[in-house]
């Protein structure tokens, strides 16, 4: 079997702060085929967004790499220097933000902005990039596109701006779309449209997904493989359809039990919506040696508080893992 | 209020495009100090430019007895203590004390934004050395400066020129940092730079753009107050002596105020209102550029 596209392994993230050294990401490992939708879930704060940037090496100032490698394509995105991370950023690993209101530079027209991309990357000049512009607002089905690209961004709704967001991410036909939560800002009916053209892109252009998010709808939408992390570590991976339908860890059974449309039976009325007791633990207790998810856990021992779970294959799932010394079992 | 409404219509409906820049003209426009100040800023332009072509008597020339009011004997705006032509002067003085303010003032921009955007951009050690240097020029007292620079370079009009863009530059500095700390922050600076946007292009192509709107209300102020500062200087006998401007006019003649006013007056109104218009100009810039005054 080829090598995987993206490959991560054992990363760690740490934060310098006034209070001292705080772990973020704990050893986070995962692989990324070509073409493929994964998707990270969690709460807020448990790190995915920080996996994210991690990848684009923009972590924040106060943010270091403290372990681990990422290999895309052979080459370790950790020790790469800034002018070439600065050659992948947008040309083959792109991202697209939560907020499409604030996410384009309000100066400029849009087809500006996607040209600019072009220009950049594949050293179009300002004509062929602007006539390519269009292309890629229709493909992102922005109706009239060629009398579009001399809006701005103030003259577009929501939905049209993270579409535009797309074009500029998708420009340059990147190999990983990394999306941090693409669709919480909008509308839910303009939601499902983007996931659609997500989709279908991805799909055409052979472009892998990263769709962060903490919404299990949005999973069961767009993603094939998901990855769900709790206080800067990976908790549980698997396909989706695996985890929708036998989740092995108490915290992934947790997070889909919130949601009802998945699981309830339409017309059977839930009485109570569950919930999961408890908030993450503060960030500075993510890189103890426990599972960090015990104080919330119904099923929490003496093991829990003691050692750091391993990640295990779930018996009776291929590609399904778990890090939790009380899993549940596969079929129930 | 004509205006108002038509903008109102013209936006919350049909999306139609609408260049910010059309946006911000309709805004200035409306305020009408702000338009009699900017024709009247054009006039004393124009007659600087073109003045001294068309009436091509040497300022320096002693052409008729002294103190002549003005309007006696063909002399529109009279002669000096030393019979010289005031009208002359007084345009060919204009060009320079312009030239000085539009000079000064586009220098210190420069040097301003530059301080500034490295200062807001990288943070850190670079914020802290830039910042002090700035505060260090902030504090200088800037007419005893630019004093000691006219008298260490000579008083020619370079020196002159830079005197006051080194003095003034400070305001911008501090004007920019504080729009790139703020911008800088912002979501779409953090995408760009997804997208593989280098330091450089960030600064100025992504940031810079956005954070205009104050540096250049506060750039026409400052040619309005560099004008004043030239004028100080050529008062105190500071300025190039081989060309006329309005200050130095105002501080050859100052002995003679009681005698003859009108030589000190003539080129103190032309100073007066020239940098009247300029600070309403940069007034009525201000609340245009503004985006709080501005409705959305």
């Amino acid at each position: 079997m080829a090598a995987p596209l993206l490959e991560v392994r054992d990363l760690g993230v740490r934060f310098t702060t006034r209070d001292g050294q705080v772990t973020v990401l704990d050893d986070v490992s995962f692989t990324l085929e070509r073409g493929e939708r994964i998707s990270f879930v969690g709460e807020s704060g448990c790190g995915k967004s920080m996996t994210a940037l991690a990848l684009m090496g923009l972590l924040p100032a106060m943010g270091q790499v403290s372990g681990g490698m990422i290999n895309f394509k052979g080459e370790d995105l950790v020790t790469a220097s800034e002018s070439r991370m600065r050659q992948i950023r947008g040309n083959e690993i792109s991202m697209i933000f939560q907020e499409p209101m604030t996410s384009l530079n309000p100066v400029f027209t849009i087809g500006r902005q996607i040209a600019e991309v072009l220009q950049l990357h594949r050293g179009l000049d300002r004509r062929a990039a602007l006539a390519r512009a269009i292309d890629l607002l229709e493909a992102v089905r922005i109706p009239n596109a060629a009398a579009r690209i001399d809006d701005y961004p103030h003259q577009l709704s929501g939905g049209q701006r993270q579409r535009v967001m797309i074009a500029i991410a998708l420009a340059c036909e990147p190999e990983i779309l990394i999306a941090d939560e693409p669709t919480t800002a909008l509308d839910v009916t303009v939601q499902a449209e983007i996931f659609a053209l997500l989709r279908d892109l991805g799909a055409k252009l052979e472009t892998a997904i990263i769709l962060i998010t903490h919404d299990m709808g949005a999973v069961a939408q767009m993603a094939e493989r998901m990855l769900v992390m709790y206080a800067g570590r990976r908790v549980e991976e698997g396909r989706v359809a695996d985890i929708i339908k036998a989740s092995a860890h108490p915290y992934t059974r947790g997070l889909i039990s919130c949601v009802p449309h998945i699981t309830a039976d339409a017309t059977r009325r839930l009485d109570r919506l569950p919930e999961i007791d408890g908030i993450v633990p503060p960030i500075t207790s993510f890189g103890r040696d426990a599972c960090l998810f015990a104080p919330r856990c119904g099923r929490a021992s003496e093991a829990c508080h003691g050692g750091r779970p391993a990640q295990a294959e779930v018996a009776g799932h291929k590609a399904h893992s778990v890090a939790c010394w009380h899993p549940h079992d596969g079929g129930a | 209020m004509a205006v108002q409404r038509q903008m109102t219509e013209s936006d919350s409906q049909t999306p139609r495009a609408q260049h910010p820049l059309r946006e911000v003209l309709q805004m200035f426009v409306g305020n009408r100090a702000a338009v009699v100040a900017s024709v009247i800023l054009l006039m004393i332009v124009l007659a600087a430019v073109f003045g001294p072509m068309l009436y091509p008597t040497d300022p320096f020339e002693m052409v008729w007895a002294p103190f002549t009011p003005p309007g006696t004997d063909g002399f529109i705006l009279g002669t000096d203590y030393l019979g010289r032509d005031m009208l002359s002067g007084l345009l060919n003085g204009g060009r320079v004390s312009l030239t000085i303010g539009l000079v000064a003032a586009l220098m210190s921009v420069f040097i301003g934004i530059s301080f500034g955007a490295l200062a807001g951009f990288y943070r850190g050690v670079v914020e802290e050395v830039l910042m002090r240097i700035t505060e260090f020029f902030q504090v200088l007292p800037t007419l005893l400066f630019s004093m000691v620079i006219v008298a260490l370079f000579g008083a020619s009009l370079t020196v002159v020129t830079i005197a006051v863009g080194i003095v003034s530059w400070t305001a911008v500095a501090r004007i920019t940092r504080a729009e790139f700390l703020r911008i800088r922050e912002l979501e779409y600076v953090t995408a760009s730079r997804a997208a593989g946007a280098s330091n450089m292009v960030l600064m100025t192509r992504v940031i810079l753009p956005n954070a205009l709107p104050p540096i250049i209300v506060q750039a026409a102020l400052m040619v309005g107050s560099a004008i004043l500062f030239e004028a100080g200087l050529a008062f105190l006998g500071l300025s190039d002596p081989n060309v006329v401007s309005w200050g130095q006019i105002i501080g050859s003649n100052r002995t003679y105020i009681l005698d003859a006013g009108f030589t000190v007056t003539i080129p103190g109104l032309a100073i007066f209102v020239t940098v009247l218009s300029i600070s309403l100009i940069g007034d009525g810039l201000n609340d245009a550029l503004n985006p709080k005054l501005r409705r959305r």
